[in-house]
């Protein structure tokens, strides 16, 4: 009989998360061949990110909405036909498929129809706030929560979300500040519906319910996609997100402005909000692991960056909730990929407090080479081909510098060979470079 | 008194700095003077951001300090603000962008360190920023971006002004996110600034200032 998992170590965890990884329930290979591939791709990353040597250095091809544009189309077309969705995203994976490790499939393209029904302010996308052409979704920042509103949302968070928060960023949830809390439903229940009968608040509940069911059209295409390219042995790499608790109030809530009074005018609120909000983060993001395969969760970084605080702020503000997410999720045998975007250059003390080969973090702009000395016996590193290289530059360019990276950074493995961010255009060669660079300087001996 | 509370405002002790300009208005003292130490603690403000001993939120915060002293000041204005200015800068995101943490930053050094800016925000359409060269005949423009979509925006900005004739005389530079000296060649920009002292720099060494 085996341990229950609550007795196993952190590291036997992360173990059963792999096998599970390397063996997943319910995937029916397309042939032997295929699941042979699979199984040496998945291990390729699972040595990887114990800082082992696999077999050669592991590279994810910095694609976001690349297929789009691959193929021909544009992001607002994928957003919005999801036939063209599966067609584009299919289109990448056949005419790539000896040059993958891992796919990612369009699970991070919305379905803009879902996001209109619910007239969605927090982010613009292409045709709708910004230019059609535009090739990427962007997150409209504002005080969606004001200054003095820490104290509801430190109370009960879920009821800040649904009546205060979500009122403010679904146009269509505008009248929800008049609902009830649920937990004020009396006991016999006589004055509790009245609310539900008012015309605007009927409105917003069908509007939910309405983006549910274009959701699931949505979720039908990604999920054939992804199940295709599982089959035919290209692993995924990510099952779910998480956010530093720091951001989530700074990049959502409060907006960057804002959280940056708060460091000065009510650091105690702040710093409560972040404990109230570190749970709620790990409990989302454990919950996308065990509904998928992959024991990967992603979170990107902002506001800690190099330049965004200083040392002392970070310290304070940023990384206690931070690490803390992060350990939780670490306990739990989830690998954390952090992708720190813009630099981490004065970060790199704060990295060494976590325990050995249990994070990878995905460099943009930081001293890559500097992190392989400093953090390479700590974890796996990532990255970081220039967005501009590779999408200005030559195969050739690309490829000399991937060869770079590989040299350093791949030296006695635990380090994956990918972008510094990714790309949503570019020449197809650019692309081929990285992998055929992978293949051609990465193989251990 | 001035010199304390300009290092008060540049230390952003709020409670001190708001007591203090309320007890200068009720003085009757010259409010221009206010304005004017305003302006001193920016510039201090925006040396220590330059020397890595402030970073964003001190200058965020130290902005709304300073305008929260600006609207006590207002009622009290007999004559409009005049002050030299080295020169004039025109700054915005490039069209299909609409992050604008590091244009901000931008402004703010470039104002501190004694530049006219124009600030058109973000997402800015290329003939935006060709009419407001034309208006403002701004020697020097900035283009900010966030994202690699900028890339090309920023390329078509750039040729926009070549269009218009305004090419010549302007010196144009690129900053944010995903931009380096890659994208500057692209886009055929001048320079590439790293961050905002940069771009400070840069805009010194084409006006010729120190």
């Amino acid at each position: 009989m085996e341990k229950d998992w609550a007795e196993l170590s952190p590291d036997e965890k992360r173990e059963v998360r792999f096998n599970q990884w390397l063996s997943p329930p319910g995937v029916t290979f397309s042939s032997p061949e295929a699941e042979k591939g699979y199984k040496e791709r998945v291990t390729r990353f699972i040595k990887a990110f114990k800082l082992q040597k696999p077999d050669r250095v592991p590279c994810i091809l910095p694609a976001s909405n690349y297929a789009a544009y691959y193929a021909g189309m544009d992001l607002r077309t994928v957003m919005y036909d999801y036939d063209k969705l599966s067609e584009a995203w299919l289109k990448f994976f056949y005419d790539f498929k000896d040059d993958l490790d891992t796919y990612i499939p369009p699970g991070l393209v919305p379905p803009g129809r879902a996001l209109e029904i619910v007239d969605y302010k927090l982010y613009k996308w292409p045709g709708h706030g910004i230019s059609g052409d535009t090739t990427s979704y962007q997150c409209a920042e504002a005080e969606y929560m004001k200054a003095d509103e820490y104290d509801a949302l430190i109370r009960d968070p879920s009821d800040f979300w649904l009546r205060t928060y979500m009122p403010r960023v679904f146009g269509v949830l505008k009248a929800f500040p008049q609902l009830p809390a649920w937990t004020s439903f009396e006991e016999i229940a006589i004055q509790s519906f009245i609310p539900f009968g008012l015309p605007d608040i009927q409105a917003g509940f069908k509007a939910l319910l309405e983006a549910g069911t274009e959701s699931l059209k949505w979720l039908a295409a990604v999920g054939a996609v992804a199940g295709e390219a599982t089959a035919a042995g290209i692993p995924g790499i990510m099952s779910g997100l998480s956010k530093a608790p720091f951001d989530t109030l700074g990049d959502t809530l409060r907006g960057t402005q804002g959280v940056m009074m708060d460091m000065f005018q009510r650091p105690d609120k702040l710093h409560e909000a972040m404990e109230r909000i570190a749970p709620l983060a790990i409990e989302s993001a454990k919950n996308a692991v065990n509904s998928g395969a992959v024991p990967v969760v992603f979170m990107p970084l902002h506001k800690g960056a190099d330049g965004f605080m200083s040392d002392k702020q970070y310290e304070t503000f940023y990384w206690p909730t931070f690490k803390k997410v992060i350990m939780a999720l670490v306990n739990e045998g989830i690998m954390v990929v952090l992708f720190a975007e813009g630099s981490y250059n004065t970060r790199f003390e704060y990295i060494k407090e976590l325990p050995k080969g249990a994070t990878a973090w995905w460099f943009d702009q930081t001293d890559i080479i500097r992190a392989k000395k400093e953090l390479g016996d700590v974890c796996c590193i990532m990255g970081n081909v220039p967005t501009s290289l590779m999408m200005t530059g030559t195969p050739q360019e690309v490829k000399d510098h991937c060869r770079k990276l590989i040299e350093v950074c791949g030296k006695d493995g635990g380090y994956v060979l990918t972008g510094g961010a990714n790309i949503d255009k570019g020449p197809e060669e650019n692309m081929r470079a990285m992998m055929a660079a992978a293949k051609e300087y990465g193989v251990y001996k | 008194m001035a010199e304390d509370y300009v290092k008060l405002l540049a230390d952003l002790q709020e409670n001190e700095v708001l007591e203090l300009t309320k007890k200068r208005i009720e003085s009757g003292e010259d409010v221009m003077n206010i304005l004017d130490d305003g302006r001193a603690a920016m510039a201090i403000v925006g040396k220590r951001f330059a020397d890595g001993e402030y970073f964003l939120p001190e200058l965020v915060f130290s902005g709304e300090l300073l305008k929260l002293v600006t609207e006590m000041v207002k009622p009290h204005l007999t004559q409009a603000a005049d002050t030299k200015k080295l020169a004039k800068v025109v700054i915005g995101t490039v069209a299909g962008d609409i992050h604008d943490i590091g244009l901000n930053i931008v402004e703010f050094m470039l104002d501190v360190n004694g530049f006219d800016v124009t600030n058109l925000g973000v997402d800015v359409p290329v003939e935006k920023f060709v009419d407001a060269i034309k208006e403002t005949k701004a020697p020097i423009l900035g283009l900010s971006g966030f994202l690699t979509p900028a890339f090309d925006a920023m390329k078509e900005t750039v040729e926009a002004m070549e269009k218009a004739g305004l090419r010549k005389d302007l010196k144009i530079m690129i900053g944010g996110g995903q931009m380096d000296d890659e994208v500057k060649k692209y886009a055929k920009a001048d320079a590439y600034g790293k961050d905002a002292m940069a771009a400070v720099a840069l805009a010194k060494g084409w006006i010729g200032a120190s």
